[in-house]
């Protein structure tokens, strides 16, 4: 499926396999959301066959996020990669500095379209969240934010600058206290001000229509490097990398290359201390299986009686034990493949790219690169690797500064550990 | 016919509601939980929902979620949750389990359904679950006679609720407010409406749940309603306070439900 979606009746109970990428995806929510999912349904699918609302979305991206982005030719960087020729898709360059904004217009779009006056989102390293608050702020709507309050300690600065931007952001102390939690936190608003409240999930998880949409909104990405591509280098690439934490940067650039059958497309994973050690955030090396977590069916890292496990990674936004189901379904299908990096090979990367090239990548996006210097090496100078480089860094300066030891006031704080922050 | 149909048959001839209180299972310790159920049953709960704690609960507010929590870390597994539908079974109430899907469908679904009925226990409600993908655990329960509790809220459709309804056993679980778990002051018009709208689809039991605090909240809605669901309410009896003192608050808050529900 993926392309062709059987729309929901609107009435009665849905159709079979709605939301569906082979077995998993699916809607698992409570019934007082159905009938707010079919409203966002109906009008997502009404928006994108209206020029008028294309029009707008094309129009802001183009003077508002910057689109398109560019393609960077990582010469220097590209030495420790085996020789191949590495280009970066620079999302890191748009509007707020991520990926994440291409989702965000479109679904505050939405929101407006559906009347609605309130945004709320979950985040986790905060790029999301700069993300919906700037568009709601662009927008004229009220903006809440929840955040994990351990995430809310390591992007002390992307929580500023979303109060900035006029969000009220809210720490969530629940569970495990990162982005699963603040997920949670954002059904449970969304349950009781659904009325006049859109939820602009931010990746390619949830219930359907979220997973479609979420990455329809970011597939610009990917038809934009594959024509960049060609036209710097006049063939497709090898390979593709991009991290995975939902997966929306990853679907966004997989999208358009995934007929193109000799591309590999590489998603890189949370590998956190090492997948041997448990503390991690590979859903699809770990111990992930398939299960239902925040409304789809899909691979989720839990334990034997279907309760989720806390995962680790020195990235916020990889720290989740669920994933998108379009990226199980490309997994169990082997159209992609998906590999852990470790904490220590990302901020490597991060490094790696920071000292040669001048660029400095969100540690999520340090995954990609570390999976491209190893990819690289496979492929060897002939090899030609695109790599999503979905976010930049300048949020992470506190965190990469105390990992090499820079700012030795205080420790790394990872999710879950029991190291205590000495300030 | 489930002991659920016989106790919702039985208080419907009595001209009266029937009082429902939720636990989780494990809360306040797995000891506890045991006591605590029977003591509701000896109370004058008709139906208790056993609840299986777990580590995403997003139907649910602060009151559940810290229950849950505290029962997960003392290491509560799905066994227990068979142990206490049986406790509640022994003490002469009917059990049904209230469930998110993931542990269901990790434990497998027709041996829940199994281990379920093996049990003692009635149905399963699901709250997030809705019945368009719940093709498997209708299959199963239908073989096994068990209940498929399913809820419809203050925003389903006309059409969505006599789908819903259609396929539903046990009774209709019918959510008073648009929101989580959680004591309310006022429930308000909207569980009426829902239930009226219930009505016009079939004659299964209405109960409804959602913000149910008090012995007058309890009288008001059993009017119009075949139960009335509490959970919060019951639960907060047990949280930070030794056991013995809980389960005594828990009797007093169960008894005066179960005189609100007999008006």
């Amino acid at each position: 499926m993926s392309e062709k979606q059987v729309r929901p009746s609107g009435e009665g109970l849905a159709p079979a396999g709605l939301g569906r990428f082979g077995a998993y995806g699916g809607r698992y929510v409570p019934e007082a959301l159905v009938a707010a999912l079919e409203e966002l349904d109906e009008h997502r699918l009404a928006a994108m066959e209206d020029e008028a609302f294309t029009t707008e979305l094309a129009e802001l991206q183009r003077s508002y996020t910057g689109r398109p982005s560019i393609l960077t030719e990582v010469p220097r960087f590209a030495e420790h990669c085996g020789g191949a020729r590495i280009f970066l898709k620079r999302e890191d360059l748009n509007h707020t500095g991520s990926h994440k904004i291409n989702n965000v217009l479109g679904q505050t779009l939405l929101a407006r379209r559906m009347g609605k006056t309130r945004v709320i989102a979950e985040t986790g390293a905060g790029q999301h969240g700069v993300a919906t608050a700037t568009a709601a702020a662009l927008m004229g709507l009220e903006c809440v934010v929840y955040m994990g309050k351990v995430d809310t300690e390591r992007q002390a600065l992307n929580v500023a600058r979303m109060q900035l931007l006029g969000a009220k952001v809210v720490p969530v102390e629940h569970g495990s206290q990162t982005l699963k939690d603040a997920v949670n936190e954002a059904f449970r608003d969304w349950v009781a001000n659904v009325e006049h409240t859109h939820y602009v999930l931010g990746t390619v998880t949830g219930p359907y229509p979220f997973p479609e949409m979420v990455r329809d909104f970011h597939k610009v990405i990917g038809e934009e490097a594959r024509e960049q591509i060609l036209a710097e280098t006049g063939r497709l690439p090898d390979a593709i990398c991009a991290c995975v934490g939902g997966g929306s940067n990853a679907m966004g650039i997989f999208h358009r290359f995934i007929g193109d059958e000799d591309v590999r497309l590489i998603g890189l994973e949370g590998g956190g201390e090492g997948v041997e050690t448990g503390k991690h955030a590979s859903r699809f090396t770990g111990e992930g299986s398939p299960g239902v977590l925040h409304g789809a069916y899909t691979y989720v890292i839990q334990d034997d009686e279907g309760q989720t496990v806390e995962t680790h990674s020195v990235s916020a936004g990889l720290d989740y034990p669920s994933v998108g189901p379009e990226h199980s379904y490309l997994k169990d299908s082997g159209r992609a493949e998906y590999h852990p990096i470790t904490d220590a090979e990302a901020m490597e990367a991060f490094k790696l790219l920071s000292q040669t090239e001048g660029i400095l990548p969100a540690i999520e996006s340090a995954h990609a690169l570390a999976g491209a210097m190893k990819v690289g090496r496979e492929l060897g100078p002939d090899g030609l690797v695109l790599v999503s480089l979905s976010g930049r860094g300048d949020k992470d300066v506190h965190t990469a500064g105390r990992w090499f030891g820079l700012i030795d006031e205080d420790e790394v704080v990872v999710a879950g550990d029991e190291e205590e922050t000495q300030v | 016919m489930t002991k659920l149909d016989e106790v919702l048959a039985a208080t419907r001839s009595e001209g009266r509601a029937a009082l429902v209180g939720y636990l989780p299972v494990g809360f306040p310790s797995r000891e506890g939980c045991l006591r605590a159920v029977r003591t509701m049953v000896e109370a004058g709960c008709d139906i208790v929902e056993v609840g299986l704690p777990y580590t995403d609960p997003l139907m649910d507010g602060p009151v559940i979620q810290t229950a849950a929590t505290q029962a997960l870390e003392q290491g509560v597994h799905v066994s227990d949750v068979f142990a206490a539908v049986r406790e509640v079974s022994d003490a002469g109430g009917a059990a049904v389990v209230m469930t998110y899907w993931n542990p269901v469908l990790r434990h497998g679904v027709r041996e829940f359904a199994q281990d379920l009925a093996a049990a003692g226990g009635s149905g399963l409600i699901t709250p997030d679950l809705v019945p368009d993908e719940g093709a498997d655990w209708i299959e199963v329960a239908d073989e096994l006679g068990l209940a498929k509790i399913f809820l419809v809220a203050p925003s389903s459709t006309p059409a969505r609720i006599a789908a819903t309804t259609n396929v539903t056993s046990g009774f209709v679980y019918a959510a008073s407010v648009m929101g989580v778990t959680g004591a309310r002051t006022s429930v308000g018009e909207a569980a009426k409406g829902l239930v009226e709208k219930v009505r016009a689809t079939t004659d299964l039991p209405v109960c409804v749940g959602l913000g149910v605090a008090s012995g007058e909240q309890a009288r008001e809605i059993g009017q119009y309603a075949d139960g009335v669901i509490v959970g919060s309410a019951l639960v907060k009896c047990l949280l930070d306070v030794d056991l013995d003192e809980g389960l005594e608050r828990l009797a007093e808050k169960t008894r005066e439900l179960a005189a609100g529900v007999r008006g």
